[in-house]
């Protein structure tokens, strides 16, 4: 049995999702994003000065591009596996002799692809309004990568828990949006007090955001082997997990 | 060879619920085989766990000798099902369904879009190939589900309440096609709520109900066990009472309609007489079809099928 042509009829099915409805998936994030960039970035950006050492645009790139890799990643995988799941049409997969491993890298696949589109479609959009000289593209590239990967595992997770479309809006809401902006987009932990310098070091995204704007722009708050062997740990850990939930048929098989 | 084998399969669900209790079944290879009982009465549970939607308790199933655990990959390709609801993705085209099925199955490209157009010309549904699935009518979903069903060639059909909710015209089609997939070797098992479509399509037969096994024997033996006939009198003049007709149960329909259970001992011209005498004339008389249901009915009340005379 060829699994492989099954991993790649997932992916080229994913793709084709997201591509087909490029209205929804790929336009507001340049939208969005291209506004932060004026008001953040230019016109308030202008009176905040430099962060450690950079124009306070150049700050935010990075942390603005991974914030849309981060949202999209999950995004895709939790709404078209939900969707899936709610159509029934898993079925079609749950009949055939795909393995769940194959199921599960071919959905995290189309996630980060997403993601990675996403985000390149962003760092397009910044260079309207800086031009960012890139300090290591293997760093920056690797970041953004390992990023996408666990965030897609992550919204795979989402779905396959959720029992309602409430359910797959929550974690965006109440825990990804927040843990974002808290994660060092638009600001560097240094500025803020000591405790809360602290407590931000238990937010793993901003060391995701930090690993890809030293990638970028040659600066970080933390050490980026550690953000790597951090982000390779929770793709181990989501993996097993997804695995585990497949395997059982958690919120899948009856 | 035995298509399908179920060995003490039991399913117990979360909430405590025993669909399954432990059920023992042979479907031969070519076989065309109704699986039916009641609502909740357990055929779902099993045809779910056959074609592993549903995870069993304990028991095993076996498709063309081939363990469904231990042997997965070979097991499952040789099952297609047609489920009883609508499931593919109502925004894909009616190719891209049956296409991506195909995939996977591990089939390259090349023979998938060759399989493809095999399956959509024998549904009739071709023409439509570049269609929005959710703008077909139901008869032609049903239809994306069997071509959908049958890319890959399977040697098992399971088609779950294929006719649900369809016209006359299309269930005919259906049957029609369903005999033909048959003849050509596949095996068919079939659930379904119209006892008259089990008993014109299928061979062999079981019967679920609360978890269990009640009957499974051959169509025609099952039927022989049917020691009444009923028939339907069409009369040329309305009566007002129901006629006494010594050795035979009369039930009024209407006033120019009766139905009459007729012992195969007794047969019809002692039934004639009887007419003639009290000045009864018939129009015309034909045999009531779905004789299944009668059984149908005894076996999962528990009630002892009627003796052969």
């Amino acid at each position: 049995m060829n699994h492989f042509i099954a991993f790649k009829t997932i992916v080229r099915k994913e793709i084709y999702r997201f591509l087909r409805i490029w209205p929804q998936t790929l336009l507001p994030p340049a939208i969005t994003t291209a506004l932060y960039f004026l008001i953040f970035g230019k016109l308030m950006g202008e009176r905040i000065g430099a962060v450690n050492g950079a124009s306070y645009m150049d700050y935010i790139v990075p942390g603005i591009i991974l914030m849309s890799v981060i949202s999209h990643a999950y995004s895709n995988v939790v709404s078209s596996f939900y969707s899936t799941k709610f159509q029934r049409n898993i079925e079609e997969l749950l009949v055939a002799p795909v393995p769940n491993g194959v199921i599960l890298a071919g959905y995290i696949c189309g996630g980060v692809a997403r993601g990675l589109l996403v985000g390149a479609v962003v760092a397009l959009i910044s260079q309207i309004f800086t031009d960012i000289a890139v300090n290591n593209a293997m760093i920056a590239l690797t970041s953004a990568l390992l990023t996408a990967t666990v965030f897609a595992l992550a919204g795979f997770i989402n779905a396959t828990l959720a029992e309602s479309f409430d359910d797959i809006s929550l974690i965006p809401n109440f825990v990804l949006t927040p843990l974002s902006y808290l994660g060092g987009v638009f600001y560097s932990v240094d500025m803020l007090p000591a405790i809360w310098q602290k407590i931000s070091l238990g937010n793993p995204i901003l060391y995701m955001i930090n690993s890809f704007r030293y990638g970028l722009i040659g600066i970080t708050d933390v050490d980026v082997p550690v953000a790597f062997a951090m982000m390779g740990g929770f793709i181990v850990l989501l993996t097993l997990v997804s695995l585990i939930l497949l395997h059982k048929g958690i919120g899948i098989k009856n | 060879m035995h298509a399908l084998s179920l060995r003490n399969l039991t399913k117990t669900y979360n909430n405590g619920f025993q669909a399954l209790k432990g059920i023992d079944l042979d479907v031969e290879a070519g076989d065309f085989f109704a699986l039916l009982g009641p609502n909740g009465a357990g055929k779902s549970s099993a045809i779910g766990i056959i074609s592993s939607l549903v995870n069993p308790t304990s028991g095993s199933v076996s498709v063309f000798g081939h363990d469904l655990k231990r042997e997965r990959d070979k097991a499952k390709s040789c099952i297609g099902l047609v489920p009883q609801e609508v499931n593919f993705n109502q925004f894909d085209t009616v190719k891209a369904i049956v296409f991506n099925q195909a995939g996977y199955y591990g089939m390259p490209r090349k023979l998938a879009l060759q399989r493809t157009e095999i399956c959509l010309k024998q549904m009739d549904l071709w023409d439509k190939r570049d269609s929005i699935s959710r703008r077909l009518s139901g008869g032609m979903k049903r239809r994306v589900m069997i071509a959908r069903a049958m890319v890959h060639d399977p040697k098992l059909l399971i088609l779950d309440e294929p006719t649900a909710g369809v016209d006359i015209e299309i269930r005919r089609a259906m049957w029609k096609l369903m005999k033909e997939v048959n003849e050509q070797g596949t095996t068919i098992i079939l659930t379904t709520h119209y006892l008259e479509e089990a008993e014109s399509l299928c061979r062999n037969i079981a019967i679920i109900d609360q978890g269990r096994i009640v009957e499974n024997t051959d169509m025609a033996s099952l039927l022989a066990r049917l020691n009444l006939d009923h028939f339907v009198l069409d009369l040329a003049e309305p009566l007002v009472m129901s006629p006494q007709l010594d050795g035979y149960q009369v039930e009024k329909f209407s006033a120019k309609v009766l139905n009459v259970a007729v012992p195969k001992e007794v047969g019809l011209n002692h039934l004639f007489s009887q007419l003639s005498a009290q000045n009864i004339k018939v129009v015309s008389l034909k045999n009531k079809t779905n004789r299944l249901e009668q059984l149908f009915m005894d076996l999962i009340e528990s009630k002892p099928v009627s003796a052969p005379p």
